[in-house]
């Protein structure tokens, strides 16, 4: 019984929780990620599943619009985005150094405890969802709370930025997964923010880095109320 | 017609400010287009007024007498902004913390900043909405660190991290809402605001109530609400302080106003108060942090900062109370907020100016020196405050006897916070207005007309509210509930 019931989901289906399942493990390897490089490849490895799980999902719905939005995504998160941060680092010269407020092990830890909360907090959605994707939603949950962990943890501004941008694609995945996407219109004003914030970032670092000569933001913590 | 203008000329100014804002004359072409838009807006208010709520460009823009009032409040600020800034950045400029090219990045900027708040106010898209938020951060986030100081560098980055996470949530909150419409509307129209309102009873509770928790706190992290509120007084005290003015008096409210479309939608499908209690208990919250960090502030634009958050927690408060009379009570303390937070500001930076610090203790006696700052500076103190007869007293009053009636609980902690607020704001900034004055000459006339105008008008409404306008406000508290 139990046999046919796991044949009877569909091939597309069991394509998407594949993806998804390699979202979740790049997540956690984000999180445990020491050097920048890696994190940006790693990043741009988020952004290739994004791109199949859309693709996936557009045709086996046949939404026309989510061709378009897999098409951005490739655009946007594997090869513009990667690129800038490439190219900042370069200019910046930071390769190695990644380092974390709180040590990797307890990271780990405090993102399993943060990927069961995401499930149960997803639950109740996922059942009320008619999609094929449905079970998804959790994960791409989960992927939004371990990016959130990520910012949290890092100290140095870089890796807080990748953090925030693997928030947004935890984000689009949870679009795609759990309504087939949001609007066409939508989606152009959300990937046109991300690349004015991303530019405007890059700017930003360069001002970072002339007044500290470092892009460690705990220098930037004499504002304070006392 | 009058619509593309609202839009249309802030984003050309910004493009065209982005090309000429480095010239000597820029500060008149900001001047210039924000009195354009101004006019525009005002053209499209009584249009609204005359024909009622409009559907323009295939149902995406969405004008009735809630964000109409949002829009015309937006420009004209907007507009005696520009008029301070005038003088303000020559004289920054003259003082050498200032180039050309940052300055045309400011005045490029400050267009494109009310373009997306004008944006966000009039769109039907809740999608567009969010853009449009975003839009506003993105904006604002290289004005806050213009002067390139570490610590403006630090408040900037802290903004754009703590707004970026924040509308973030807002973000997931939208995904969820879309979620819910979908089934009801499918997928052409499911994040129009005006079908959501139509269908609302139909969303499915249990999604509603999570999507607008995310939609509250990240909207709310720029209302600046606590606990999501550190932000707020760093940007407020290291940007140009037209960036304060435009950020208290205009951001926060359009901010709020997403919150407010949300939890309408959020009150029609739960049957319950969940989203009132929500927000006044975040409102309560921001009301009593605020006034008792208040005290502890050395920088006046700082001060001013966490006055706006106590502001806003009581407009939060009174939305979430619901209503006519708290909600029409809202939208007054909004306008009044503005008008007097922008004003303040406006004397403020002047102040700074002449004493060469933003540090309170450093600025003394200001009546001496330049009565007109120093009465500006007091008498905008006296409206925040809640002084009678200005606006903001009305509309602190009717919020509390409407708390007493509604939420009596709640009603002891409101006047205890405005009391601690009273003291530390007052114990503040009554030496900086009186006492020895430590105060120098400014290379250019001051603009103290923005200031005495927001007062006169403040003035006004705490006196005597025209009938159309009331009438305005009623409709626009109907809508809200």
């Amino acid at each position: 019984m139990s046999d046919n019931l796991h044949l009877a989901i569909p091939l597309y289906a069991q394509v998407i929780n594949l993806l998804a399942a390699i979202l979740l493990l790049l997540s956690f390897a984000m999180l445990a990620q020491r050097r920048i490089l890696s994190l940006i490849n790693l990043f741009m490895a988020q952004g290739m599943v994004l791109f199949a799980s859309t693709a996936v999902v557009a045709a086996a719905t046949d939404q026309h619009h989510l061709y378009w939005s897999a098409l951005i995504t490739l655009v946007l998160k594997v090869f513009l985005l990667p690129w800038i941060l490439h190219r900042l680092i370069r200019r910046l010269n930071v390769k190695w150094d990644v380092e974390t407020l709180i040590n990797i092990p307890t990271t780990m830890m405090i993102g399993l405890v943060l990927v069961i909360f995401s499930f149960n907090l997803a639950l109740p959605i996922s059942e009320l969802a008619g999609t094929i994707t449905r079970s998804t939603l959790g994960i791409a949950m989960a992927a939004v709370m371990l990016a959130f962990l990520m910012m949290i943890t890092r100290s140095k501004a870089v890796p807080q930025v990748i953090g925030f941008l693997a928030m947004e694609n935890g984000l689009f995945f949870a679009a795609t997964s759990a309504t087939y996407g949001m609007p066409m219109v939508v989606e152009l004003g959300i990937a046109l923010d991300v690349l004015v914030g991303m530019v405007i970032l890059g700017v930003f670092f360069f001002q970072i880095r002339e007044q500290f000569d470092s892009l460690d933001i705990r220098h930037m913590e004499k504002l304070k109320d006392d | 017609m009058e619509f593309l203008l609202v839009l249309g000329i802030p984003l050309a100014g910004g493009i065209a400010l982005a090309i000429f804002g480095h010239r000597t004359r820029a500060a008149e072409i900001n001047s210039a287009f924000s009195l354009l838009t101004l006019v525009a807006a005002i053209s499209l208010t009584l249009r609204i007024v005359e024909h009622g709520p409009q559907l323009l460009f295939d149902e995406q823009i969405f004008v009735d007498p809630l964000n109409v009032f949002l829009v015309a409040l937006t420009a004209f600020v907007g507009f005696t902004t520009s008029l301070f800034s005038r003088p303000y950045m020559r004289i920054e400029h003259d003082h050498g913390r200032l180039s050309a090219n940052r300055l045309r990045l400011y005045h490029s900027m400050f267009q494109l900043f009310t373009f997306t708040m004008l944006l966000a106010l009039t769109t039907n898209n809740m999608g567009i909405l969010w853009v449009a938020m975003e839009a506003a951060t993105l904006t604002t986030v290289l004005l806050v660190s213009l002067y390139r100081t570490a610590a403006s560098l630090e408040a900037a980055w802290k903004y754009f991290i703590l707004c970026g996470v924040g509308i973030a949530q807002a973000l997931f909150g939208t995904i969820l809402l879309y979620f819910a419409a979908e089934k009801v509307l499918g997928h052409d129209v499911a994040l129009l605001w005006t079908h959501l309102d139509a269908v609302k009873e139909q969303l499915e509770p249990t999604v509603l109530s999570l999507a607008f928790v995310f939609l509250l706190v990240g909207y709310g992290t720029k209302v600046g609400l606590v606990p999501l509120h550190n932000w707020l007084p760093d940007a407020h005290a290291e940007g140009p302080t037209p960036v304060s003015a435009v950020l208290s008096g205009l951001l926060l409210n359009v901010a709020l106003y997403a919150v407010v479309r949300c939890k309408v939608l959020a009150d029609g499908a739960l049957h319950s108060n969940l989203a009132g209690l929500l927000m006044m208990g975040f409102g309560l919250l921001s009301v009593v942090v605020a006034s008792f960090f208040l005290s502890r502030q050395r920088d006046i634009k700082r001060l001013f900062g966490y006055s706006s958050i106590e502001h806003m927690g009581i407009v939060t408060f009174a939305f979430g109370m619901g209503g006519p009379v708290a909600s029409f009570a809202g939208l007054l303390h909004m306008t009044v907020h503005s008008l007097t937070k922008s004003a303040i500001f406006f004397a403020v930076g002047h102040a700074a100016q002449k004493c060469g610090s933003q540090m309170i203790e450093q600025i003394r006696g200001l009546i001496k020196q330049s009565p007109t700052i120093g009465w500006g500076l007091m008498l905008g103190t006296l409206a925040i405050l809640g002084m009678p007869p200005f606006g903001v007293f009305a509309s602190e009053f009717l919020i509390l006897t409407t708390a007493m009636k509604q939420q009596p609980w709640a009603t002891p902690i409101l006047l205890i916070s405005l009391g601690v607020a009273f003291a530390a704001i007052f114990g503040k900034v009554q030496p900086m207005v009186f006492g020895e004055p430590t105060a120098k000459r400014l290379p250019h006339k001051p603009a103290m007309l923005p200031v005495f105008l927001h007062l006169g008008l403040v003035l006004m409404l705490g006196l005597w509210i025209p009938p159309y306008l009331a009438e305005w406000y009623r409709q626009a508290a109907k809508l809200i509930g």
